[in-house]
């Protein structure tokens, strides 16, 4: 038996191969559950009932899925210019803390600004600020050949190490009773709720918008042409005139500018101050998420989804079986590299020698 | 079959899906015998060498050497049965010596001591034997081609191959290093050493040989004794049909110069740069630039295409600078045709029609300003795309499969069609391009292809373009040049017309040495 790479990918395997890749990963983590003691049917049942099963449930896997899917979509612009942007994490940090220095309650006001005004600038710092956190690396990347990988991953590391530094000093806010977190948004700047009673936010459509224009991007522009030729093919685009160190640069700054936005929105939306812990690793997940997504810019909406829904399915779950919820980063991770390994298998066909 | 047959393939099929590479292949080789294996590219010469080598299994069929049976996937199994490869690109590490290449992977990895001095003997022994002189602590990065080939070759015999394949040794050889090889290749057989010589050029499988076998789609279609056939009956067997050489005809009225090149300097690593090339390239007129790659053939082809800068001296496109990008340089008519088009000519996994406009979808022609930035005009692009798969008969995949399922002539096609068929504009400008560079444009393409891709530069010279073809293939540079001449050391010499010059003096030229 040897495998052989098909000529083109056959509609079938394009179909089979991600479910596939699910039935793997619910086989794989089911060994853990049964590990843990619980019972399998169950706990996957209550993991679905968590994350998908009512109302309320939806609200939180949606509320959860909005930060994921920005992060994704920085993600997803940045890799498939081959532009391997680690630090979103980072970006994300840095886009919520300028949203706040913008449109926080500073001495108790804030920039006496109309909100309609005030709105647009505070996102627009937001993404300026995400944007030039990833400035300086592909400049490195492409004028010097540094790895940005190693640059992106370590400013990420900076960027929290100076948050918490600013938190605790110049930003702090004087009436949290000691804790490390930043002044409040103005009220005026929260984003309206999507649904009564929840917590899902218009930040969701924000993040479906964006999904939405950066696959218009992608498919119709030029600079998507480039983006796809650099990503593919940096040779073959530079001798057909693509200029390549200004994609990678304009890559950089929507890439981080998408992930400065889901800090601000996160901020807006959900948090209204900036702490330390505002983001459980949403900047790394979202580079899982791109991945599932086979980097289609819709693909990260819905991967979004499946993620978020994971991990809240979790939290629910482990409250009722005891299974702990790390269970949904072994989910995650594993559904990850079932849905990598399969598409990969999908262009091949199996031979007997 | 005979017993002194050192090499049985015996009915040796290989499928990949619907393609059959190898068709119930049946061939011997004898000892003391030099076999030429002939065909096209894509004939299935190369499969069945990587199956006699072990890189691929064989769907049916088997191979004895030396009247033993050949495990079949397992190149240990094949080095061990006295199997050596001499591949056309070379296996060596620039900065390692001569002996420690040879002796590179013959060693146990555990042993306390390396045994130079013994390998040193058996080295210098076998390079006497087969009468291969050699200088076993050169570092190879010194060595020129022709001494490089020859380290491959003892490199095999010194890990006691009786049965050499040589692929297509010649390709990277002047012609007066190719008349050397020969030489070697006659004592190595009177020492009783077999080889298969793989070629697709018929002068020196006649040459070479004493018998030949021809594959054509997959098939043996021709086994004949060197003596006893002709360079017309190979071509015909390997081809299927009788292809009629493009004639060349002289250049009619020759314009005004396009393209001036005064005294370019390059960067580069080694020979591959520029030192004070002078060329005047005129309209109507082809320009043959010949050399053994890796003179600077590369520089010149870049310094036109607009991915390399002159550090020194000027070029100028009708009288204006030439742009050093490719973007501002195609608008200007410049059309290029790359050496690598896997590499450099299309994106690979890019759909056909958007590496058909890729060269000028900045022009108002493919796109338009919007507030998410140039947006493509999608069917004005498609539209063109389908024109040039048409006129320069794209075959095989459509206008959405990705480039890289494109055979290479295919792809050769779509590449010369997007250089040379200029978007329809709506003022009226000319619709030709005004110079054109190819370099290694037929490189690696069937006999078709090849006669397909020169009548087209024929055409556009005669169109009133400037053409310079930059080629290793001699055959080539006298088929198309108007003007010949010849590069090394990064050095461009004076072109003179083509028939002034002779293979021999081209082939000296190319070593370095200055004819008179």
């Amino acid at each position: 038996m040897r495998l052989e790479r098909r000529q083109q990918t056959s509609r079938a395997a394009m179909v089979v191969a991600p479910l596939g890749a699910i039935a793997f990963t619910l086989a794989i983590s089911a060994l853990l559950v049964l590990w843990a003691g619980a019972p399998v049917g169950r706990t996957y049942a209550l993991l679905l009932q968590g994350g998908f099963g009512s109302v309320f449930a939806w609200s939180e896997t949606l509320t959860r899925a909005i930060p994921l899917i920005l992060t994704g979509l920085a993600a997803t612009v940045a890799f498939k210019a081959r532009l391997f942007n680690i630090g979103a994490e980072g970006q994300l940090y840095a886009g919520a803390l300028a949203a706040v220095a913008v449109g926080g309650m500073h001495d108790g006001s804030g920039l006496a600004l109309s909100p309609w005004l005030l709105f647009p600038l505070m996102m627009a710092a937001a993404a300026l600020a995400g944007a030039l956190m990833l400035l300086g690396p592909a400049l490195m990347k492409s004028r010097l050949g540094v790895d940005e990988v190693v640059t992106t991953l370590l400013f990420n590391f900076i960027v929290l190490l100076a948050v918490s530094a600013l938190l605790d000093g110049p930003m702090k806010d004087p009436t949290a009773m000691g804790w490390p977190q930043s002044v409040a948004l103005q009220g005026d700047l929260e984003l309206g709720k999507l649904v009564a009673q929840t917590r899902v936010h218009t930040g969701l459509l924000w993040a479906v918008a964006l999904a939405a224009i950066v696959w218009v991007i992608f498919r119709y522009t030029v600079l998507g042409f480039d983006i796809r030729a650099v990503g593919a093919n940096a040779g073959a685009a530079a001798f057909a005139g693509v200029p390549v160190t200004r994609t990678v640069v304009t890559v950089a700054l929507l890439s981080g500018a998408l992930a400065g936005l889901a800090g601000a929105i996160e901020v807006a939306g959900r948090t209204s101050y900036v702490t330390l812990d505002m983001s459980p690793g949403y900047g790394y997940t979202g580079i899982v998420i791109a991945m599932l997504a086979g980097l289609h810019p819709l693909g990260v909406v819905a991967a979004g989804v499946f993620v978020a829904g994971v991990l809240v399915g979790a939290d629910a779950m482990s409250r009722a079986v005891g299974v702990p919820t790390y269970i949904a980063d072994v989910i995650v991770a594993t559904s990850l590299i079932a849905v990598l390994v399969a598409t990969l298998l999908a262009q091949y066909r199996v031979r007997r020698a | 079959m005979s017993a002194s047959d050192v090499l049985r393939i015996n009915g040796v099929t290989k499928r990949f899906g619907a393609l059959v590479a190898n068709d119930d292949i049946s061939l011997t080789l004898q000892a003391g015998e030099v076999l030429a294996l002939l065909g096209e590219n894509g004939a299935g010469k190369s499969t069945l060498m990587s199956i006699l080598f072990g890189h691929y299994t064989a769907d049916a069929g088997h191979i004895q050497v030396f009247g033993q049976t050949l495990a079949p996937g397992n190149p240990k199994a094949a080095l061990r049965a006295g199997i050596g490869m001499v591949h056309q690109h070379f296996t060596l590490a620039d900065n390692l010596s001569v002996l420690d290449n040879v002796m590179m992977g013959t060693q146990p990895l555990w042993l306390p001591f390396s045994r130079r001095g013994a390998a040193r003997a058996r080295l210098l022994k076998v390079s006497r034997r087969f009468g291969l002189p050699v200088q076993p602590d050169a570092l190879i990065g010194s060595l020129s081609v022709g001494e490089r080939q020859r380290v491959e070759i003892l490199k095999a015999l010194y890990r006691g191959a009786r049965i050499l394949i040589l692929d297509e040794p010649t390709a990277v050889l002047t012609p007066q290093e190719s008349e050397a090889l020969f030489a070697t290749l006659s004592q190595m057989v009177a020492q009783g050493l077999s080889i298969i010589f793989i070629s697709h050029k018929l002068p020196e499988v006649l040459r070479v040989s004493q018998r030949v076998a021809v594959l054509r789609g997959g098939k043996l279609v021709a086994e004949a004794r060197a003596a006893d056939t002709t360079q017309a009956q190979l071509a015909l067997w390997m081809v299927g049909h009788a292809v009629a050489a493009p004639t060349r005809r002289p250049a009619g009225r020759i314009g005004d110069a396009v393209c001036v090149l005064d005294h370019v300097d390059t960067a580069g690593s080694g020979h591959d740069r520029l030192h004070e090339v002078t060329l005047t390239l005129r309209a109507g007129e082809i320009v043959a630039v010949a050399g053994v790659s890796g003179n600077g053939q590369v520089a010149l082809a870049e310094v036109l295409s607009g991915t390399r800068r002159a550090t020194a001296g000027t070029v100028q496109l009708m009288g204006r600078a030439l742009p050093p990008s490719p973007a501002r340089l195609v608008p200007r008519g410049v059309a290029r045709i790359p050496e690598d088009r896997h590499a450099v000519g299309v994106v690979g996994d890019l759909p056909v029609w958007e590496n058909a406009v890729s060269e000028r979808l900045r022009s108002p022609a493919f796109s338009r300003w919007s507030p998410l930035g140039r947006w493509v005009r999608r069917a004005a692009a498609r539209a063109h795309a389908l024109r040039v798969e048409k006129a320069f008969d794209v075959r095989g995949a459509g206008l959405d499969a990705p480039a890289r399922a494109l055979s290479g002539g295919n792809m050769q096609k779509l590449i010369l069609g997007r250089a040379l068929m200029a978007p329809p504009s709506a003022h009226g400008r000319s619709e030709t391009p005004r110079l054109i560079v190819a370099h290694q444009p037929t490189w690696g393409l069937d006999i078709g292809a090849v006669a397909y891709v020169q009548q087209q530069l024929i055409a556009a010279r005669d169109a009133g373009a400037a053409v310079l073809v930059i080629s290793d293939d001699l055959d080539e540079v006298l088929a198309l040049g108007d003007r010949v001449a010849v590069m090394h050391g990064g050095r461009l010499g004076e072109p003179r017309p083509a028939a002034a010059w002779t293979r021999e003096a081209i082939g000296l030229a190319m070593a370095g040495t200055h004819s008179p």
